[in-house]
């Protein structure tokens, strides 16, 4: 969860030749330094921290609102229309989708550990879904109460026959667009499009290639409900059929 | 003597006033925000830095108004705490400018990101503090790249700088603020340097970025 690998993969998501083009200059300029980073004498780095030391920690809505709002603010600068915002916000979640993953199995593991804590040979191995629903019910459960603190409002699967690798989590008061007022002219903008990456960053570090974006759905009830389309690449659906014949849960 | 009462102010304020969402959603999300800079700008930390602390300064001169709101260490309150203080102590002024920062930096940063920077290494003057973070909820999960450079030109949680220099210009304070350690960079504390620059009297506002 340290900021270079999610630098690291943030560049190579987008431009894998940069790290190639840093590296001369670095190396240029650590000859004379003993290598590796320097830490705190009095150990305060992240690998003498409790990975869980954080969990029930708050913070005020606030900052998270002013944060996003800024995030949102500068991406606007950078980008020439919704989509391309979008696809900006969208990659910016990525790669927190990636590590929560991550974050969420070691958590879901040290739990079911410790309630057993007597017996060290019986903790499993992390349960990585296999199967499409069992992933879906990961991100609509567990991670949504990570983020946000509940679960969403909804997960359903497309009706239509044409589609069968389409699946819909709703949210019906997104945090992220609580704070967000987006001008008449570009009504079609969903900033959740970050939250879209982060749930993409989830299934592909799981092994499901994925598509998912945000889309406006609002009811009179909900204004800001937001419906996260998640569309899954043809290899995941060609597996899942393998998997569901020889009964893999 | 008062940096008790105020972090008992924000204790409160924090508890009863503030709502809340995870931590970690917020530290999450201000790592990708660095580094998409660190990406935007090439690993050139010098104009992420400055990015950062603007970035900060929007949001301080927003903020403000919602720790106002919440904390009620408004005018008349501190008027009153002045006073108390110059018939006890015998205090010039200045120095009471200065507690009336500091007040602000704690409950603020406390409402903010619930972390209470400790408060010292004053000059003679009066003019200039540290604040000493030993909680940073910004810097949990990071790492800065094992570049050879971003240790030493990277302030990662420089937002920081901006969020309280925004934060005081809107009451009427400027200051200047700037990182002098951090435990990314291998100190063995994180610590904001504060200095007042000048009262600012009262006069147009000041541009919006």
């Amino acid at each position: 969860m340290a900021a270079p690998p999610r630098h690291a993969t943030m560049l190579s998501i987008s431009n894998g030749d940069k790290p190639a083009q840093a590296q001369p200059q670095t190396q240029q300029t650590t000859l004379p330094q003993s290598p590796g980073l320097r830490v705190p004498s009095n150990r305060k780095t992240i690998y003498d921290r409790h990975l869980n030391r954080s969990r029930n920690a708050e913070s005020s809505r606030a900052s998270f609102a002013f944060l996003f709002g800024e995030m949102v603010t500068y991406a606007q600068r950078r980008v020439t229309g919704i989509q391309d915002l979008e696809k900006r916000l969208n990659e910016q979640g990525y790669p927190l989708g990636l590590r929560l993953l991550d974050l969420l199995f070691y958590r879901s593991t040290s739990t079911s550990s410790s309630a057993l804590s007597s017996s060290s040979t019986s903790s499993s191995p992390p349960n990585r879904p296999l199967r499409i629903i069992t992933l879906l019910h990961l991100i609509h459960g567990p991670l949504w109460r990570l983020l946000f603190g509940r679960a969403a409002d909804a997960l359903e699967h497309s009706v239509s026959p044409d589609t069968p690798n389409e699946y819909m989590i709703t949210d019906n008061d997104p945090l992220v667009n609580t704070y967000i007022s987006v001008p008449r002219e570009m009504s079609m903008l969903n900033c959740a499009a970050f939250v879209a990456g982060i749930i993409e960053g989830v299934c592909d570090g799981c092994g499901f290639e994925t598509k998912v974006s945000a889309h406006n759905q609002p009811t009179d009830l909900w204004p800001s409900r937001t419906v996260f389309l998640v569309r899954f690449g043809d290899a995941v659906m060609e597996r899942e059929k393998v998997l569901e014949r020889s009964g893999v849960k | 003597m008062s940096s008790n009462k105020t972090s008992r102010i924000g204790e409160e304020i924090w508890k009863t006033r503030v709502d809340k969402v995870n931590a970690e959603l917020v530290t999450l999300t201000y790592g990708t925000i660095v580094a998409q800079l660190c990406q935007d700008y090439d690993s050139n930390y010098q104009d992420v830095n400055k990015q950062l602390e603007k970035m900060g300064y929007n949001i301080g001169m927003r903020l403000i108004e919602d720790f106002l709101a919440k904390s009620g260490v408004g005018r008349c309150a501190n008027f009153r705490d002045t006073a108390d203080m110059i018939a006890k102590v015998g205090l010039n002024s200045d120095t009471l400018k200065g507690a009336r920062i500091v007040d602000i930096s704690q409950v603020g940063f406390k409402i903010f990101l619930n972390v209470t920077p400790t408060v010292t290494n004053w000059t003679s003057d009066n003019a200039q503090f540290s604040l000493i973070f030993e909680e940073n909820p910004l810097a949990d999960f990071v790492e800065l790249p094992d570049d050879g450079r971003a240790q030493d030109e990277l302030w990662f949680s420089n937002i920081l700088c901006g969020v309280l220099r925004g934060a005081l210009e809107m009451v009427q304070m400027q200051i200047e603020a700037h990182f002098v350690s951090d435990v990314l960079r291998g100190d063995d504390t994180t610590e904001m340097r504060v200095s007042l620059v000048r009262y600012i009297e009262d006069e147009m506002p000041p541009e919006e970025e």
